[in-house]
């Protein structure tokens, strides 16, 4: 803050306060009697005004704000870059009150941390420690109960898109995952999506079309296969679904099937390292793992 | 002009604008039902894009702000002045230009915003066309309200003409600082101030919207409309002058205690705080102002639901103004803030006192205007009144308790450091406050349909003596120069 912007702000702040403080004083030595029941003598549409003193009450009140303001100006930072005496500042607020967690709540934390997953997702207090962080942390994608929406995985079940081993599932948590599919609309024919619908449902264990599954079936066979896999089982390296197993991530109609073929899919997984830190996510991953590991 | 209209009061805009304060208060506060009603039936409307909550709740704010309030003040404003000053308006034809222009404004309000046209700054959402559109009637309405102030016939300027004065000069200021952006296409622009600075420069404005817009103005209306009903002079005269003076110097450096805890620097948050905190003196004195006026006749308290709804108007204006400062300190604001107790707070300020005190004007100009010496049915605005305390006192007691529990549900913490609640619990908890804030709700809007009715039947039937005698059009000059020796000897 500069020099003029340090007293700019003392300055209006002082006048205004100042000013409060005149005003009520000069109003109540304003000329006129005291006595109740005097009209000013203005007569507006009908409308006269009495002149009644200032209630003492409400002087009091007026005046104990200002005083509380004096103090309060005095003690927290506001007169431009004063600090304040007592050298408060929001981030030292903050500061002292990780502090204060870190200090109480470390040691659990800690002993968890050095815990592994397999282990620590059959203790009950870690995995509802790692519930409530799941539930005010991840539930605006995979929901409070974990069951995913449209586009965001299930993590309940017992489908990964990059492997379920407790390593898998804080990695994801750590670095976030980046899933894209890209879109054939251009490489393809209508006939041949069309056909690729129904050989993945057929995959999948649908009644279909045999003989446009068939013509999806080469594409698959010269496109898909490269990361859905030549059994269409998927690869967890690259994050490709797994085929066969119906469950959908964006769908399993036969319209949104054709739409993730035609247009690709963008997937992703924010990283959390920063976010949640370590033993956090060591927590949330024990919870994740201990909800299809029962 | 002719020397008979120079005579007259120009009582023709003030006829539209306080139609249109009725019309545009059913439709801002059905526009708030739906939505409230969205809160407890998340798929009402279909998932239609037009209907959906996030463009539907600006709608709702901008109706009732400046479609009902608007009209409501530029209405009363153009009476008052009129009236206080003893003199016509400055010219029919800017009157006319105000209020069409106004009327315009909103209607573009009412398309754009459905449509998802929007500049995103809360409460001053429209895009930079319909922004100049605003500056312009506003400074049509400025050069018509201080215009017709400039060629009165008394010697003062009456107080309510202070307050509705420091309204139309302050929203100006604010609406054209805060609107400067950088447009893109017809409907697209970016805001000219980045980061935390526009923020501030957002909450300067929202707040003072709030002080100046539905508080300095709305105390104008309350200084001439209760000194007149209750037939009593104003309490004090001394009174006036200090918490106007002190009430507009102060509201400009509240706006700061919206952003307490974020990005804004310390100083400003502390600065924001303790004005916010002296404000309440000021606020109580206009409150105090308008009661004590009825020192002396109170009985008429118990026989005049107008009285009644302007009375009762200046005690949730007494309610919010103590709330308020309470909410603006930052260990109550670390509870408050973000929690439906804001929605409680704004609504016990806009329905208990804008609403009401509007409500009372109206029902006393109405007759007026259009020469009856009152509405056709006291007993109706007698339930308009009782309908509408219950709608409101539901309301906010929901949005309290819900703004309460919210807060200490999102502050819980286990012992082992990790939060008790999910988000969605304390969702799932506020559902029954929905339904009553919904209830409340519909309640309000019920009361706006029995005045549209009463207002209706008193267009109806007609005048009810000679009108002139009631309308009381003409300019008394014997009046104007009683008024003029009355003040040549204080």
């Amino acid at each position: 803050m500069s020099e003029f912007w340090n007293w700019w702000i003392i300055i209006i702040t002082v006048v205004n306060i100042l000013g409060c403080w005149i005003l009520l004083i000069a109003t109540r030595k304003m000329k006129g009697s005291d006595a109740e029941n005097e009209t000013t003598g203005h007569i507006y549409d009908g409308i006269e005004e009495y002149n009644n003193p200032l209630p003492k009450w409400w002087l009091n009140m007026f005046n104990i704000c200002l005083v509380f303001s004096v103090i309060y100006l005095i003690l927290y930072p506001g007169m431009g870059k004063f600090a304040g005496v007592l050298g408060w500042t929001q981030q030292g607020q903050h500061a002292e009150e990780v502090e204060h967690a870190k200090k109480t709540y470390a040691p659990l934390f800690e002993k968890y941390a050095a815990t592994p997953i397999t282990e620590l997702s059959k203790i009950k207090q870690a995995t509802e420690m790692g519930k409530r962080i799941f539930v005010n942390t991840c539930f605006g994608c995979h929901g409070s109960d974990a069951r995913g929406n449209p586009g965001y995985p299930d993590l309940t079940d017992k489908d990964w898109l990059y492997g379920g081993t407790p390593s898998n599932i804080e990695q994801s948590i750590i670095n976030g995952r980046n899933g894209v599919m890209p879109g054939f609309a251009a490489t393809l024919s209508a006939e041949q999506v069309d056909g690729l619908v129904q050989y993945v449902g057929k995959l999948s264990g649908h009644q279909v079309n045999e003989s446009k599954a068939a013509i999806g079936k080469i594409a698959f066979d010269q496109q898909c296969f490269v990361c859905h896999g030549n059994d269409g089982k998927g690869n967890q390296a690259m994050g490709a679904p797994n085929l066969t197993d119906n469950i959908w991530l964006y769908g399993g109609s036969s319209t949104t099937i054709a739409e993730t073929i035609r247009k690709g899919r963008n997937g992703a997984m924010p990283a959390h390292s920063e976010l949640l830190g370590k033993e956090k996510i060591h927590l949330v991953t024990a919870y994740v793992y201990s909800l299809s590991n029962k | 002009m002719s020397e008979t209209q120079a005579l007259t009061y120009n009582y023709r805009v003030i006829k539209q604008f306080s139609i249109m304060t009725i019309v545009w208060g059913i439709v801002g506060m059905l526009v708030g039902v739906i939505i409230a009603a969205q809160l407890f039936f998340p798929d009402l409307t279909y998932g239609i894009e037009y209907l959906t909550f996030g463009r539907l709740r600006p709608l709702h704010t901008n109706a009732v702000i400046f479609a009902f309030g608007g009209s409501a003040l530029m209405g009363t404003s153009l009476y008052v002045v009129q009236r206080t000053c003893q003199t016509r308006l400055l010219s029919d034809a800017l009157a006319g230009f105000v209020f069409w222009g106004w009327q315009l404004v909103i209607v573009l309000a009412a398309l754009s915003l459905p449509m998802g046209i929007t500049g995103g700054k809360e409460y001053a959402e429209l895009e930079w066309p319909i922004d100049i559109l605003i500056a312009v009637v506003w400074v049509a309405y400025a050069i018509l309200f201080f215009g017709t102030i400039m060629k009165r016939k008394t010697s003062h300027i009456y107080v309510a003409n202070w307050f509705y004065g420091a309204f139309i000069l302050t929203v100006a200021v604010l609406h054209i600082v805060n609107s400067a952006a950088i447009p893109v296409t017809l409907t697209k622009s970016y805001s000219a101030y980045g980061g935390a600075i526009d923020a501030m420069v957002q909450w300067w404005y929202g707040h003072n919207a709030v002080g100046f817009f539905l508080t300095a103005g709305f105390l104008g209306m309350m200084y001439y409309f209760i000194p007149k009903q209750a037939e009593r002079p104003v309490y004090s005269y001394r009174l006036s002058i200090v918490h106007f003076w002190a009430l507009i110097a102060t509201y400009m450096w509240a706006g700061p205690h919206h952003l307490h805890y974020t990005a804004l620097p310390d100083w400003t948050q502390s600065l924001g705080m303790i004005f916010s905190l002296i404000l309440l003196a000021p606020s109580w004195g206009g409150m105090i102002n308008g009661i004590m006026t009825l020192s002396g006749a109170w009985h008429k308290l118990r026989t005049d639901p107008i009285l009644k709804f302007l009375i009762v108007s200046l005690s949730f204006y007494g309610m919010s103004t103590f709330e308020g400062p309470m909410m603006a300190i930052k260990t109550v604001n670390a509870l408050s803030h973000y929690t439906d107790w804001t929605i409680g707070h704004v609504h016990s300020g806009a329905l208990g006192w804008v609403a009401f005190v509007t409500i009372g004007a109206m029902y006393y100009l109405i007759p007026k205007l259009y020469g009856r010496k009152e509405m056709v049915s006291t007993p109706l605005i007698n339930l308009h009144f009782w309908v509408s305390t219950i709608g409101v006192v539901l309301y906010i007691s929901a949005m309290w308790i819900a703004g309460v529990m919210q807060g200490l549900m999102w502050r819980a913490v286990n012992a082992d450091g990790t939060l008790t609640y999910s988000f969605v619990e304390s969702v799932q908890l506020t559902y029954p406050f929905y339904a009553i804030r919904l209830v409340g709700g519909i309640l309000f809007l019920f009361g706006m349909l029995i005045m549209a009715y009463n207002t209706y039947k008193t267009l109806q039937a007609g005048p009810d003596k000679a009108a002139d005698e009631i309308q009381d059009k003409t300019i008394h000059t014997d009046a104007i120069q009683s008024a003029a020796s009355q003040s040549a000897t204080n």
